[in-house]
Order: structure tokens, then C-alpha cells, then sequence
């Protein structure tokens, strides 16, 4: 197909999409980690310290999915309408699972069926996690498109590949959890989830290397010539091995911040090496961001009020609440100055 | 029927929509009645409305939630089950529904979480405008939606380059004459279902003797609003019909279950279509009124379903139906809500017991006329999607497998079985308990995807 170059606006709505992506990584990602490690133990006091460690933060965090949903279906519908039916079930799972994820935080403190909505907390992070690494694995292999419409069977997801990143991906959020839990809380928690960190962080690394080799093979399958014209590329995934070491030297000297700053980095460095992997491509490997672009005039509308307007005030938001629960947790934030 | 991939995703969208629609349709009503609540208390400074105020802003954050959880699930319908449409239309569809999802998370983002919890740190005027924002900020969600809908009804605004559907006028798209008669029709809907809701509680509440101050607010105030603002929906009611007849014909012939072509027009007053034989069974008849009703003539010719050919024509029964339900339910809040005004002029409102039960049993009829009103416009719009511009059989994703529907079908079902059946019993028991409880604090928000700011330090909150 012939490449249509994207225009600036084009490419500052892919820009948005991109930060958004790694803003939802990031953040939803910790929260989801600690949603799986809430399953690895029954004791109910490191439970609740987990709940409590991410309570003021999670709806926030998913505000990001619906930016790229939304920005997406506005700037790439041709993304939003290949993207979505190739994963038809893996989103459906993603969306029951973050449902069930939401109302455990409510249904929980509620007496009844508690260890249903337990059961769910753990089980619908765990799946959410599951499903968007495996997409990851699923567009490193390509997602076949014909006519603008996916042309691939029901469960490319489920090739090895993908279920292979998948289970990275569950791994990774479980070490960024533990690395958040390691950063906010103290005490028992604390001492609970950091020999989690380096545990953690060694089977991140040994699925990611093997991903990492399997993704190659993939791609260079695919079309041709990793990294071709862009070795320049492999400063990214050397960073990412830096982090790593990063994280085990932490785990020696227990400096709190560290492993969840270090694991941040781990992701951003995989982000950057999955985006020079398939630059120009949005879809891998058929659809690109400039052929992917909706008319200048969905793309100026949607600038000139969510582009300039809404974006800055929910980043500016997001950042003001991080600011506010800066520091440990040491309380459960329902039960402060003796209210309740 | 087939169970193809296109009557599942059909039943599908309807199931998850229909769900979703009863919480905004009920919140968009109550932000504005929490907001008149907040101005009254300020300006006369009686404490009553600060009670009553407490209780249904409980009832609004819990419902807020819902909505928002459901309103996810909406989010990627068009996406996972309709492709050909996202593929085609999102360059109208999408900044569209792009700017809901953005106009309704910023509106979540900072207003309602000082709404939630900001009562003892931001000043009154303060906490009074971020209610008036939050008002605003439901009908500007409803604005976008209904900015969409209409353009799917009435596709304007737009050109076709090499097959391509490109935006050529936004102002049109967005303010279109459709848009200027649906969203004041929905808004007013939308007024309408709280109205009722807030009228059935008060009555509940003096029905049980409990709140008696509390219970006249909801009563007298809610059967007040109803009573002005419905004869303005039934009129906006009928600006929407013109627009129907004079945009899509077939749509209104099969509201009116005339098959056939007459002058002068006869109107089906009740009656069963048999799609099979065209015609009515058991109807019951008005001579020359269609003709009156549709052309304020009493000898007009109104066009019937055999204009059309049968590949373009709406199915009959189910735009026939909900159409007659939506005008029966407005017609019951008409009586409802004048007669129980008189009742209040004469002094006789609060101790007419029969009346109290009547306005308590009322309490569903906004819920049922919002759902059956969407359920004309949307199966009357059939056989398209985008009126005259795509086929909803041609809008599926080609790539949707009959059993990937089911299987999804099933799940929604059975995942809002359970989700609901609790939201249900948490808004039921806010509701038994009454405003006295409320008072003891604003917790329970829950489901609510409070932002976080708000969650920290209210006393209470979450036990």
C-alpha cells in the first residue's frame, strides 16, 4: 500500500494517544498489579492495606483507557474498527473484568458475598492484565486487515506469542503492584511485598526475553529486517536491561522508591522499543498512522476543544491527586480522625 | 428469526443501551433538581432543603456510577460489533461521542467530587456553582449523544469524497433542526423521570407517616415541576413527529400502522398490526384524524407503508407499540401531576391517601415513556443505521462470529444480573431509609467512580 504521510494533526492526536497509552501502563498498571498480588495472600490485613494503597487512585487511572478509546474511535476509526473486532472476546473480558474490578472496591465493605467480590477483584484485574498483553503479543505479530475491515480468525490471541506476553504482562503489572506497595505503604505490607520485588522481577525477565526473541523472529517472519535502518532502536531495549539490574540492586539495599521508579522505566523502554518495532504502522503491519487518520476536519474540531482544553485539565488533575496522596498510607482513607 | 451476527449484536447494543439510558436519563434530571435544591436552601436559608439535598445527592452519586460503568461498556460497542459503521461514519461519530466521554470525565474529574465531598471546605457560592456545573455537565453529555442520534436519524452536514463520509459543516451537524427539537425533548424527559421519582418518594415517605417536612419538599416540589414542564414535552413530543413525517415517512407510517396510502387518513387509536397480512387487527378507529394529526388538514393524503418498498420499510409492532406506551405514560404524569397540584391548592394533598398511592405507583412512568420514546425513534429508524446512508445489515463487523455473540450476549446478561441486582438493592435501601439516615453522613457514595480527591478524609465514607 502506498504510505500517506501523516499530517501535524494527525500526528499530534497519535502523540496524545501515545502518552495516553503510557500514562494508562503506568498507572492503571500499578493498580492492577496490586489487584493480582491481593489474590496471592489471605491474610485480611495485608488485603485491606492493599485496597487502601490504591483506593484514592484507580478510577482515575482507567480515565486514560477511555482517552484512547476515545481519541481513537475521533482521530483513527479505522484503528477503533480493526482494533476492537480482532479482539472481540479479549475486550469483552477486559470490560467485564474492569467492571467487576470497580464495584469490588464498593461491594466489599458491604458485609455481604464478601469473598465474591474478593474473588472478583483478584480475578478481574488478573484478566484485564491478561488480555491487553496479549494484544500486545497479538499486533507484534500482525493483525491482518482487508478492506479497511480485520480479516484474521477469532483466536489469533490465543497463539503462543500472545498468551506468552500476556502472562508477561500480568507479571509486570504484579511487579510495578509490589514496587507501588513498596513505596506507599510501611509495616507489615512492606515487609511483605519487597522479596516479592526481585522474585518478581526475575520471571518478568526471563518471559521477557523470550519474548523478546520470539517477537523478533515474529516480526522479521512478517515482513522483513528488524530494526532495519533504525539500530538506533536497541538504545531502548539496552535501557530496559539497565532498569532491570536497577530493580535487584534496589532490592539489596531496600530503598523504597526505587523499584517501582525502576520498573516505570522498564515499561517506558518497552513502549519505545514496541513503537520503533512498528513506526509508521498503527495496526501492524497494514494500516498506518497517516493512512489511518481521520479528515482534517474531525481532526481540527476535535483539537481545538478536547486537544487544547480537556486534556490539559485532566492531566493537571491527575497530577494535583498524585500530589495531595504524595507519601506512606497509614491509614485507611474511609477511617480518618476517628470518623465513620 | 436467524440468530445471525447482526439480529446479536442488534439485541446486544438494544440490551446494553437500554440498561445504560435509565441512569442518565435519571441523573440528568436530579443534578439539575440538586442544583435548584442547593439555590433555594441559599436563598432561604431552611434547613429542610439541606436534608433533602443530602438524601438525593446519595442517590445521585450511586447512580451517577452506574451509569458511568455501564457507559464503559457503550464505549466499545460500535467498535467490536459494528466496524463497517465506526469505520465509515467515525470521522463524524467519533469527535462526536469523542467529546461525550471527554465532557463527561472532566465534568467527573473536578465538579463532582467537590460536590461529593466539598461541603465543609469550599465556600457556600462555591459549592453552589460546582453543583450548577455538574447540572451543566449532564446536558452537555446528553448534547453530544443526542448530536450523534440525530445525525444517525437525519444524516446532515456532511459530503462524500471518493466514498468517504467527511464533515463539511460541524454548526449544522451539532445545532441541525433534528437536534434543536430531540435534545430539548430529551432534557425535558430526562426532568420528567426525576420528577416522578422524587414525587413517588415523598409520597412513599407520607404513605409511611415517616418525614413529614421532607416528604412535602419531594411531593409538592416534584408534582410542581412535572405539572409545567409536561405540557411543554407533549409539545415538543409533537414537533418530533412532524420532523419524522417529514424526514423519514416510513418511520411514521409504521408508528401509525397504515399500510396503505389514504385520504383522508384514518387513525389507529389502539389496535394489533399483523405485519403478515398488513393490516390491524381488533383496531379501534378515528376517521380523518391521521390526516388532522399529521397535516392539520382533515381531508390530507398521508402516505402509508405500501409507499415503500419492503426492503426499506420499519418493522410495524414495535414502533407502534412503545410509541402508544410513551403517550399513555406522559398522559398518566399529565393527570398525576394536575390533579395533585389542585390537591395541593385545596390544602388536601399530603392526607389523600388513594391520591398518595396513585403518585407512588407512578413512580416508574418516566423510566418506561424515556425507554419506549428510544425504542420508536431507534427501530423506526430500521432498516438503517445512518438514515438512507447505511444498512444496519451492512454496519456489522464482517469478521463477528454467530457464537462470539452469544457468548458475549450471555456474559453482559449475566454479569448486569448480578451487578444490578445489587445497584438495584443499594438505591432501593437509600431510598427505604429515608433523608434521617442520610444525614448521618454522606457515605455510601460507593459505586460512584468518585474521583479520588474525593475519597480521602470524608468521615465516613466507604463503611
Amino acid at each position: 500500500m502506498t504510505v500517506v504521510e501523516p499530517s501535524a494533526l494527525a500526528l499530534f492526536w497519535a502523540g496524545v494517544i501515545a502518552v495516553a497509552i503510557i500514562a494508562y501502563v503506568v498507572l492503571d498498571g500499578f493498580d492492577l498489579g496490586v489487584g493480582i498480588l491481593f489474590g496471592t495472600t489471605r491474610d485480611n490485613e495485608l488485603r485491606d492495606g492493599m485496597m487502601n494503597a490504591i483506593s484514592p487512585f484507580w478510577d482515575g487511572n482507567e480515565t486514560w483507557l477511555v482517552v484512547i478509546g476515545a481519541s481513537l474511535f475521533a482521530a483513527f476509526p479505522v484503528v477503533y474498527a480493526v482494533f476492537l473486532p480482532a479482539f472481540y472476546i479479549p475486550v469483552l473480558l477486559l470490560l467485564l473484568g474492569l467492571i467487576f474490578r470497580g464495584v469490588a472496591f464498593e461491594f466489599r465493605y458491604r458485609g455481604s458475598a464478601r469473598r465474591l467480590w474478593e474473588w472478583g477483584f483478584f480475578f478481574g484485574s488478573t484478566v484485564v492484565a491478561f488480555v491487553q498483553g496479549a494484544a500486545v503479543g497479538a499486533m507484534i505479530r500482525g493483525i491482518p486487515v482487508v478492506n479497511g475491515q480485520y480479516a484474521g480468525s477469532r483466536f489469533e490471541w490465543l497463539a503462543p506469542l500472545p498468551v506468552f506476553t500476556g502472562i508477561g504482562l500480568v507479571l509486570g503489572y504484579a511487579l510495578l503492584g509490589a514496587g507501588w506497595l513498596v513505596l506507599k505503604s510501611d509495616g507489615m505490607l512492606r515487609d511483605w511485598a519487597w522479596p516479592r520485588v526481585p522474585r518478581l522481577a526475575g520471571t518478568v525477565l526471563v518471559v521477557l526475553a523470550l519474548a523478546t526473541v520470539a517477537s523478533i523472529a515474529e516480526r522479521d517472519r512478517v515482513i522483513g529486517a528488524v530494526f532495519h535502518g533504525r539500530l538506533w532502536g536497541l538504545v531502548f531495549p539496552a535501557l530496559g536491561l539497565l532498569a532491570m539490574l536497577g530493580i535487584f540492586a534496589s532490592a539489596r539495599h531496600r530503598r523504597d522508591a526505587w523499584p517501582f521508579a525502576m520498573t516505570v522505566l522498564v515499561f517506558l523502554a518497552s513502549f519505545a522499543t514496541l513503537a520503533v518495532l512498528f513506526w509508521p504502522y498503527m495496526i501492524p503491519y497494514s494500516i498506518t498512522v497517516g493512512g489511518a487518520a481521520a479528515p482534517e476536519a474531525s481532526l481540527s474540531f476535535l483539537f481545538w476543544g478536547a486537544g487544547l482544553f480537556v486534556l490539559p485539565v485532566i492531566a493537571i488533575y491527575t497530577i494535583a491527586v498524585y500530589w495531595l496522596f504524595r507519601g506512606k498510607m497509614r491509614k485507611r482513607y474511609g477511617q480518618s480522625d476517628g470518623g465513620g | 428469526v436467524d440468530l445471525d451476527p447482526v439480529v446479536l449484536s442488534r439485541i446486544q447494543f438494544a440490551f446494553v443501551v437500554s440498561f445504560h439510558i435509565i441512569f442518565p436519563a435519571f441523573t440528568i434530571g436530579l443534578a439539575a433538581w440538586l442544583a435548584t435544591l442547593e439555590g433555594t436552601r441559599i436563598a432561604t436559608g431552611n434547613s429542610v432543603y439541606r436534608r433533602v439535598f443530602d438524601f438525593w445527592l446519595k442517590v445521585f452519586s450511586l447512580s451517577f456510577g452506574m451509569g458511568v460503568v455501564t457507559g464503559i461498556v457503550m464505549a466499545f460497542q460500535f467498535g467490536t460489533n459494528w466496524s463497517v459503521m465506526a469505520e465509515r461514519t467515525g470521522p463524524i461519530q467519533g469527535p462526536l461521542l469523542g467529546y461525550e466521554a471527554f465532557t463527561a470525565f472532566m465534568l467527573e474529574a473536578t465538579f463532582f467530587g467537590v460536590m461529593l465531598l466539598g461541603r465543609d471546605r469550599a465556600p457556600p457560592w462555591f459549592y453552589f456553582l460546582s453543583c450548577c456545573m455538574v447540572s451543566l455537565g449532564t446536558m452537555l453529555s446528553s448534547f453530544w449523544i443526542l448530536a450523534n442520534n440525530s445525525w444517525m436519524q437525519v444524516p446532515l452536514g456532511h459530503t462524500i469524497v471518493d466514498g468517504r463520509i467527511v464533515p463539511a459543516d460541524w454548526l449544522a451537524i451539532t445545532t441541525g433542526p433534528i437536534m434543536r427539537i430531540r435534545w430539548p425533548h430529551m432534557l425535558l424527559a430526562a426532568f420528567l423521570t426525576t420528577g416522578m421519582s422524587v414525587i413517588a418518594t415523598g409520597a412513599w415517605y407520607q404513605l409511611r407517616r415517616q418525614q413529614p417536612a421532607e416528604a412535602r419538599v419531594m411531593l409538592h416540589w416534584g408534582l410542581g415541576l412535572v405539572a409545567v414542564i409536561i405540557p411543554v414535552q407533549l409539545f415538543f413530543g409533537h414537533l418530533t413527529g412532524l420532523y419524522v413525517l417529514h424526514y423519514q415517512p416510513a418511520k411514521f407510517a409504521a408508528i401509525e400502522a397504515r399500510w396503505t396510502t389514504q385520504q383522508p387518513a384514518t387513525e389507529v387509536l389502539i389496535g394489533i398490526p399483523d405485519p403478515s397480512a398488513e393490516r390491524n387487527l381488533l383496531a379501534i378507529e378515528v376517521p380523518k384524524l391521521g390526516s388532522y394529526i399529521a397535516s392539520g388538514t382533515w381531508d390530507a393524503k398521508e402516505v402509508g407503508l405500501d409507499t415503500f418498498p419492503p426492503e426499506d420499510r420499519p418493522p410495524v409492532i414495535i414502533p407502534f407499540f412503545t410509541f402508544r406506551l410513551m403517550v399513555g405514560m406522559g398522559l398518566i404524569m399529565l393527570a398525576v401531576s394536575w390533579f395533585g397540584v389542585w390537591l395541593g391548592w385545596r390544602r388536601r394533598l399530603d392526607n389523600t391517601r388513594w391520591f398518595l398511592w396513585v403518585a407512588f405507583l407512578s413512580f416508574p412512568t418516566g423510566f418506561v415513556a424515556v425507554l419506549a420514546g428510544w425504542f420508536t425513534a431507534e427501530v423506526g429508524r430500521q432498516p438503517w443505521v445512518v438514515y438512507g446512508l447505511l444498512r444496519t445489515k451492512d454496519a456489522v463487523t464482517p469478521s463477528l462470529a454467530t457464537n462470539d455473540v452469544l457468548f458475549s450476549l450471555a456474559a453482559y446478561i449475566a454479569v448486569y444480573a448480578v451487578i444490578y441486582s445489587f445497584g438495584f438493592y443499594y438505591i432501593y435501601r437509600l431510598l427505604r431509609d429515608g433523608p434521617s439516615a442520610a444525614a448521618e453522613g454522606p457515605g455510601d457514595s460507593s459505586l460512584a467512580r468518585v474521583p479520588a480527591v474525593a475519597m480521602k478524609s470524608v468521615p465516613g465514607a466507604r463503611t
